[in-house]
């Protein structure tokens, strides 16, 4: 199980790490989405992985860690206000610049519109 | 009085200046005048103390944990050079008010030196190392602006530059070398570091430590081979030469030296050091001004020369020479400052500073004349003036040392080529200007007719060079008891009792003095051919090779800068992430094993599902990334497992909001679609691809081992506290709930402040945007007439309450159940983001008139006032309180007030949610082709 799950947060950051690469505004952003996935996945880990014992009092007998999971809350909104700005912020730099390459210039990828 | 009160005069009359520069010189240069003398006053008043060899500190924390405190002291050492500061400050802050033409920015000036003034007086009263380096670079920073007052003149930036390079860098060698000290000593504070000399000496980095401490103190008070940037700091004002450069910015370093000696000094090593660095300096610095045809270069040299001796005094490092080195301190600071004074009157009379130029001006200008005689009288070193009594004392001390053995006798005999040098050019610089016939007369001193100035432009100079006489003639009572003092805060136990006198008897110094004074009026005689002596010796522009040793660092610094910054940000992105992939595999290849002690999990199907889908999903919107919905699709797999996963692993709050933000992510994403180029990008070199595959793929690696050696170990939690305090003290079973409304309510404060200000943030992006508007998709297909379809608008409307009721009660619940104000208010604006993709922008708000701004500002101010709230029942802020309720017919319920954060938190994510998407959305309205305005206008007509 642990391997499984590390395999995935392996697999998710890598790719993101892959696409944030990239030179198109929209990938960096499909990036960021995916590697904010694979930390927040690794943060929760930290409290370990539990079955059938949420940390809410009288519900389960050995409730889980419940600290890392009120990071992860606050992380997984705080990553949609990020993500929301970029969005913004792409859109806004392809009405000014004309393209949507993260330099702002048209890179050695070409641009269509 | 307290100690602080001196610094801070000065620094609050760095603003004086400022205020009263509109109502006329006298009255700025008088008003400005008044903190020097306050703080003076404040000196004198602790003057009997200081004299009788006690210490003044005074403490006040201020960085402990770095070892940087506020602390001052005021010792016999400080005090000399307080008493420089602030009375030849004085002194020249009035010369100034005259020598400044009527137009010049006097204002700016005068602010200036009282900076300067400022933070010399930081530097000698720091009782903390750190302390005082900050000191020290504020004068190089100060001397910057004083260097370069008159910024027009290329000469002035240049020479001001240099400056702050040569002094700056030499400041950082002083910090490298005081955190050594500090790291040796185990603190900055002087009176542990002055009494740890012998741990310090011990040490194995001593030579390390003192050659930074060196370079720091050589740089500034400009010792062969840094001693370049002071003759080119002449191109400031005169009255800054004479402040900066006789009595203080350059005795800093020297001041260095002796403070530290407890510490630093007592070792060959020191000795050695010093007295080169010191004889070559002294007889360079000589051997030029005699050359120099500038009167301020002269000066300048001059003044290269005596540091060079002073430094001498101190690396000969015995008691009595040590004594000789404080007061010739005083002495130099008096006499250079003087005749720094009256070569400005001479160029403010005669419009020039070239000794060839200048003559016969005794009978023009008596006065100035005068004071200029006794002053070059006192530099060369002819009794009975004061700097008689400091050459004396250094000729006895360079016949006495035993520093070099047998080649001992080197030292005296320098010492006596460059006290015949220096006389040679003081009897120059009197004798030119005054006495001889000017070589070159130009016309335009006629026309001048050069006069003796006014009072207040000689006075200041006449008071300094009388004092030169005073200390003279009457040593033990005026310099003395101020000598004393000083040197007994350098050495301590080691204080030697000694007399100043005049008259020594016949003995070998005074033949000394004699033969330098017939070698100096020959050499005088013999001007010219020195001059060819000189043309045959090689000689170096010193500006010329700092010049282009500064051009070659800079191109040096561009061209590394153009590597690594050329405007790529995938460049940038790939160097960092390899600069993190070296570091975490550094840090990885020290863990033993990967697998820790705790056991590990039997995995089942469903995992093994929501793996696959993961990584496959992962893996595909990364390959599928040119084509852009495809890849975002892809994503969407992914962050819906991801949900999924938090639910498996008994995470219920995190699977619910995760659910939540994917949708609303997931339209804003679609949304911003719309926007960008609908073509797929062209491919890149399989190389590039190459390298970013292998630097994710490791990078990956990397992770997964970490996140696997942590899954593998045992984590010793703090989450004990919460979960036993949840009921009892935060009145809620839902702790992850309690954690973000009570215990840590402070983080969910920030973060909807965050989520509110990207709200706010995107509104004002999406302000006057310029948008393409493309009609239609790539291959020319109009978008779809059926911009509203009916199912979706009907199940919309009829979901809409439903939606509503369920996240009220995944509101009200939160506190127990899963749920909460983050998760209700993420359902609610995507409740009611689905009208407006149902029904469309104008059609919804029409209806929804609320504004979202308000409503998120709302929530955080909501939650900010239950924070504070807790103040008024005299709580710290956000502390939560509760209780149980009897209400008829619901029964008993619990009122939190984190219930009321809770809705604040509600409130602000609704808001925001809805501030980003909404708006977004009717930018899309706006901008539709006009081609589509009447469908628009014929679906809004049908649908009423």
């Amino acid at each position: 199980m642990e391997l499984l799950f590390s395999l995935v947060t392996g697999v998710l950051s890598a790719s993101g790490i892959y696409l944030l690469l990239r030179g198109r505004t929209f990938s960096i952003i499909v990036g960021l989405v995916l590697l904010s996935y694979a930390v927040n996945l690794f943060l929760f880990s930290t409290g370990g992985l539990h079955t059938h014992s949420a940390a809410v009092i009288g519900e389960s007998a050995i409730p889980a860690d419940p600290l890392p999971q009120a990071l992860v809350l606050t992380a997984i909104v705080i990553g949609f206000a990020m993500t929301a700005f970029i969005v913004i912020l792409a859109i806004r730099t392809r009405a000014e610049l004309g393209n949507d390459h993260v330099d702002g210039k048209q890179g050695e990828e070409g641009d269509t519109r | 009085m307290s100690l602080l009160w001196i610094p801070l005069l000065t620094l609050a009359g760095t603003l004086v200046p400022l205020f009263t520069a509109s109502r006329g010189r006298v009255i700025c240069t008088t008003a400005t005048i008044i903190a020097p003398l306050a703080a003076l006053s404040i000196v004198l008043s602790h003057l009997p103390t200081l004299l009788s060899g006690e210490v003044v500190t005074q403490h006040w924390n201020w960085m402990p944990l770095l070892g940087l405190d506020l602390a001052l002291r005021l010792d016999g050492l400080t005090l000399l050079f307080a008493l420089l500061i602030l009375g030849i400050g004085s002194q020249i802050i009035t010369y100034a008010g005259y020598y400044l033409a009527s137009d010049e920015k006097d204002g700016r000036f005068f602010s200036f030196m009282m900076l300067f003034m400022t933070a010399m007086l930081g530097i000698v009263m720091a009782d903390n190392l750190l302390l005082m380096w900050l000191f020290w670079e504020l004068t190089s920073v100060a001397s910057f602006l004083l260097i370069g007052f008159w910024g027009h003149l290329s000469d002035a930036r240049r020479g001001a530059r240099m400056a702050l390079t040569v002094t700056g860098a030499g400041g950082l060698a002083l910090l490298a070398g005081i955190l050594l000290i500090g790291n040796e000593v185990g603190s900055f504070a002087m009176s542990d570091v002055l009494v740890a000399g012998d741990q310090l000496r011990a040490a194995p980095h001593y030579p390390l430590i003192m050659a930074l401490v060196l370079l720091g103190a050589f740089t500034k008070s400009a010792q062969f081979p840094f001693h370049f940037w002071l003759p080119h700091a002449m191109a400031a004002p005169t009255p800054v030469s004479a402040y900066l450069h006789s009595a203080t910015m350059v005795k800093a370093g020297i001041f260095l030296l002796a403070r530290l000696h407890p510490a630093l000094g007592d070792t060959s090593l020191w000795a050695v050091s010093l007295t080169l660095a010191g004889l070559a300096t002294l007889v360079y610095g000589a051997w030029f001004a005699l050359l120099e045809r500038d009167l301020k270069g002269i000066l300048a040299f001059s003044t290269v020369s005596h540091l060079g001796l002073i430094v001498l005094l101190l690396g000969l490092d015995t008691p009595l020479s040590i004594v000789a080195a404080l007061f010739h301190i005083l002495n130099h600071a008096l006499f250079k400052a003087t005749l720094f004074m009256s070569v400005g009157i001479i160029d403010h009379e005669t419009g020039t500073r070239d000794i060839r130029r200048l003559g016969g001006l005794w009978s023009l200008m008596p006065i100035t004349g005068t004071l200029t005689l006794m002053a070059g009288a006192a530099m060369a070193g002819f009794p009975p003036f004061n700097g008689f009594l400091s050459k004396e004392m250094l000729l006895t001390k360079a016949l006495a040392t035993e520093l070099f053995g047998g080649l001992g006798s080197i030292i005296p005999l320098l010492v006596l080529l460059g006290a015949t040098l220096s006389v040679a050019y003081s009897l120059r610089l009197v004798h030119g200007v005054f006495f001889a016939k000017s070589i070159d007369n130009s016309p335009a001193e006629q026309v001048l007719h050069p006069h003796d100035p006014p009072k207040g432009m000689y006075l200041p100079g006449l008071v300094l060079a009388f004092l030169c006489l005073l200390v003279g003639l009457l040593p033990m009572t005026l310099a003395a008891p101020l000598i004393n003092s000083a040197s007994l805060a350098v050495q301590g136990v080691n204080n030697p009792v000694f007399t100043f006198a005049l008259w020594h008897g016949l003995n070998l110094p005074l033949m000394m003095s004699i033969t330098a004074i017939a070698g100096g009026a020959l050499l005088l005689r013999e001007h010219k051919r020195l001059g060819l002596l000189a043309n045959i010796l090689p000689s170096q522009n010193a500006k010329v090779v700092f010049e282009k040793l500064i051009t070659r660092i800079v191109k040096a610094a561009l061209w590394v800068t153009l590597r690594l910054e050329n405007g790529s940000l995938q460049r940038y992105q790939a160097l960092l992430l390899l600069s993190a992939l070296a570091m975490t595999a550094l840090g990885l290849s020290n863990v033993s094993s990967l697998t820790g002690s705790a056991g590990i999990q039997p995995i089942d199907g469903l995992v093994i599902l929501g793996a696959a889908v993961m990584m496959l999903g992962a893996i595909g919107s990364a390959l599928a990334h040119r084509w852009r919905l495809v890849s975002l699709l892809m994503l969407s797999v992914v962050g819906l497992t991801v949900s999924l996963t938090f639910i498996r692993f008994s995470a219920p709050d995190l699977a619910l909001t995760q659910l939540s933000v994917e949708v609303a992510s997931m339209i804003l994403m679609i949304l911003a679609l719309f926007f960008l180029p609908q073509r797929p990008p062209l491919w890149v070199s399989s190389r590039r691809i190459m390298r970013d595959v292998l630097l994710a793929g490791s990078l990956g690696l990397i992770i997964a081992s970490l996140n696997y050696a942590l899954l593998t170990r045992e984590v010793a939690s703090i989450s004990d506290f919460f979960l036993a305090e949840s009921v009892p003290g935060g009145g809620g079973t839902n702790v992850v709930n309690v954690i973000l409304v009570d215990f840590r309510g402070f983080d969910t404060l920030g973060e909807i402040t965050v989520l509110t200000l990207a709200g706010l943030a995107t509104y004002k992006l999406l302000n006057r945007l310029r948008l393409f508007k493309p009609s239609g998709n790539v291959e020319g297909i109009r978008w779809s007439r059926h911009r509203y379809p009916l199912i979706l608008d009907v199940v919309a409307q009829i979901i809409l309450p439903i939606a509503l009721l369920v996240s009220f009660y995944i509101f009200l619940r939160g506190h127990n159940q899963p749920g909460g104000g983050f998760i209700a208010g993420l359902i609610t604006a995507i409740a009611l983001l689905l009208q407006y993709i149902a029904r469309g922008y104008e059609w919804t708000s029409q209806r929804l008139k609320v504004s979202f701004p308000f409503i998120s500002v709302l929530g955080l101010a909501i939650a900010v006032s239950t924070g504070l709230g807790s103040w008024l029942f005299g709580y710290p802020f956000l502390t939560s309180s509760f209780g149980y309720f009897d209400i008829p017919l619901i029964g008993k319920i619990e009122l939190a007030t984190a219930m009321l954060f809770d809705l604040g938190v509600y409130l602000a994510v609704v808001g925001a949610t809805l501030m980003i998407l909404v708006n977004l959305g009717s930018v899309t309205t706006a901008h539709r082709p006009t081609l589509q305005t009447t469908e628009q206008s014929a679906s809004k007509e049908g649908s009423k």
